[in-house]
């Protein structure tokens, strides 16, 4: 397997989060992984993005210029990494947030009203779960079973409540 | 082996640095090594050891002058311009024999310059950034496991050989985070410390740590002294990892994380029919001239690919002593080359051959 995700939107949104909880799955599922940041002023309440790399094999450069999978939270996002979805990639966005303007007939969009969707449900801080939940069912990268068991090894121990909330998330996303 | 963990470079070589022994540390803030100080802050306290944030980088290596001296294990970190600051501490520590460590994570100059990963301070780490006859020994993960593994040799080639090392890093290794695993650390190993200032003891006569010596002669006789050290550093040290050399006709010399991109590039390259292969120099300083000179005896051009405007192209060129062409492809300011640019380069050098 080699899977290149670009994740990006605003700072807030927990796109790290969502790009170390697929780091965290490959790494606990013995592959080879890789969690580059963008880093710097732009981080604080502008754009945030992470390239994470999945890999049976080592990984050479941890910058993706070919993803197989791009996942937008915002508008800028979409315009901005549109061009990095490698050919017959995905491009995963969040249609309540994004107004698609699609330019490439060599690649999927797949939008999901996420922060709609996880607002109505009273976790409106989710939405990029419900995102990742419908990124894994389409790209099946990981079975949701094994996202489930790597995310307790992510949420904080004082707070095991967020893993049953994180966990209905996905499945909502998942089913979408 | 211990279980593997998800953490970011700058974390890693904390961790690393704590299980080595260093109980000192001595940080200023500065992006993009800042989760050094941070992580250090957090952990030192739990180990017993001293995490001191200082008001300057110049007060922080100073502090570490002080407490090298000692004999105890010590450690700063920061990146670009912060260890220009750091420079005339290094050359007195250096001056001083004292072992401790050093870390760059490197960002774009000069100046302020920028956050972004760069490569460009090669020069000042490995041909001397202070006044002086002396070297930093250099060392250049290019994984995050790398940074550990690198981070307990960092610790132990200071104190066999009583010089300053220095691990030189980027932003984007700093930055990102890999799965790592922490080995048991051999504390079996010890070195003499009798040269060290932690109280005689009304026991023994005192030592001291000086790097001021007026008479011409003693000053020499002391710089050759080193020199034989720094010899017996090349012999033992030198570390880098070559693939595809075997028959490769273009031969790319790369370090840290850009080595990762160029050896995405090189297998391209092959997948097209060009024999292009990878020289990773592991040390910096020592350089490892002469697996590059092994090399050069049958390749018929070598590429120095680097974030800089051309650094250890040099140092290529001096290895390759004039038997095949060397040329450079670089970014830099923070611009990070992708594959598709190198392998560009690659393929118009293999028209030339």
């Amino acid at each position: 397997m080699q899977k290149e995700f670009i994740i990006s939107g605003f700072g807030g949104q927990g796109i790290l989060f969502i790009g170390k909880l697929l780091a965290y799955t490959g790494m606990k599922n013995n592959y080879e992984v890789s969690w580059l940041p963008s880093y710097g002023p732009e981080m604080r309440g502008g754009t945030a993005s992470c390239n994470v790399i999945i890999s049976d094999d080592a990984i050479g450069s941890p910058l993706v210029t070919e993803a197989t999978e791009v996942i937008a939270m915002n508008g800028p996002s979409f315009v901005k990494f549109e061009k990095s979805v490698a050919p017959g990639g995905t491009m995963y966005y969040d249609s309540s947030l994004v107004t698609p303007n699609p330019t490439r007939d060599d690649i999927k969009y797949i939008g999901v009203e996420a922060t709609k969707l996880a607002t109505e449900m009273g976790m409106g801080k989710l939405a990029n779960m419900f995102l990742i939940g419908k990124v894994l069912k389409e790209s099946g990268v990981f079975e949701l079973d094994v996202v489930f068991e790597a995310l307790k090894g992510l949420v904080p121990a004082k707070k095991p409540e967020l893993y049953d909330l994180n966990k209905k998330a996905i499945e909502a996303g998942a089913n979408l | 082996m211990s279980e593997k963990v998800l953490m970011k470079g700058n974390e890693a070589i904390a961790e690393a640095a704590i299980r080595s022994g260093c109980k000192l540390f001595f940080g200023y803030p500065i992006t993009p090594q800042t989760e050094v100080s941070a992580y250090m802050s957090k952990r030192m306290p739990q180990v017993d050891g001293l995490y001191l944030q200082a008001e300057s980088e110049v007060a922080a290596i100073n502090m570490v002058y002080g407490a090298a001296a000692t004999g105890a294990r010590a450690m700063t970190s920061s990146s670009s311009p912060g260890i220009s600051l750091k420079q005339e501490g290094l050359s007195y520590i250096a001056g001083a024999d004292l072992p401790c460590v050093i870390i760059n994570i490197v960002r774009g100059g000069p100046g302020l310059g920028g956050i972004q990963p760069a490569q460009s301070d090669y020069f000042q780490a490995t041909k001397g950034g202070g006044h002086g006859d002396y070297n930093l020994v250099v060392l250049a993960p290019s994984t995050i496991q790398e940074c550990v593994d690198l981070t307990y040799k960092a610790f132990d080639i200071a104190d066999q050989y009583r010089v300053p090392v220095m691990i030189m890093g980027d932003g984007m290794l700093g930055q990102m985070m890999e799965p790592v695993s922490f080995p048991a650390h051999d504390d079996s190993v010890t070195f003499d410390k009798s040269w060290a200032c932690n109280t005689t003891g009304m026991k023994r006569k005192k030592n001291i740590v000086n790097s001021l010596y007026i008479n011409p002669d003693e000053l020499e006789n002391l710089v050759w002294e080193r020199q034989k050290r720094y010899d017996l550093i090349t012999e033992k040290e030198t570390r880098a990892e070559s693939f595809f050399c075997e028959d490769a006709d273009i031969v790319l010399v790369a370090y840290g994380t850009i080595a990762r991109v160029a050896m995405n590039a090189v297998k391209k390259a092959r997948a097209m029919g060009i024999k292009a292969g990878l020289i990773r120099p592991i040390t910096l300083w020592p350089f490892p001239e002469q697996e590059i000179a092994n090399v050069a005896k049958t390749a018929k051009s070598f590429l120095s690919v680097e974030m800089s405007t051309g650094q250890m192209v040099y140092d290529v060129k001096l290895a390759v002593n004039g038997k095949c062409p060397v040329e450079f492809y670089g970014r830099t300011g923070g611009v990070v080359p992708v594959p598709q640019e190198i392998l560009d380069k690659i393929v118009e050098m293999s028209k030339k051959l």
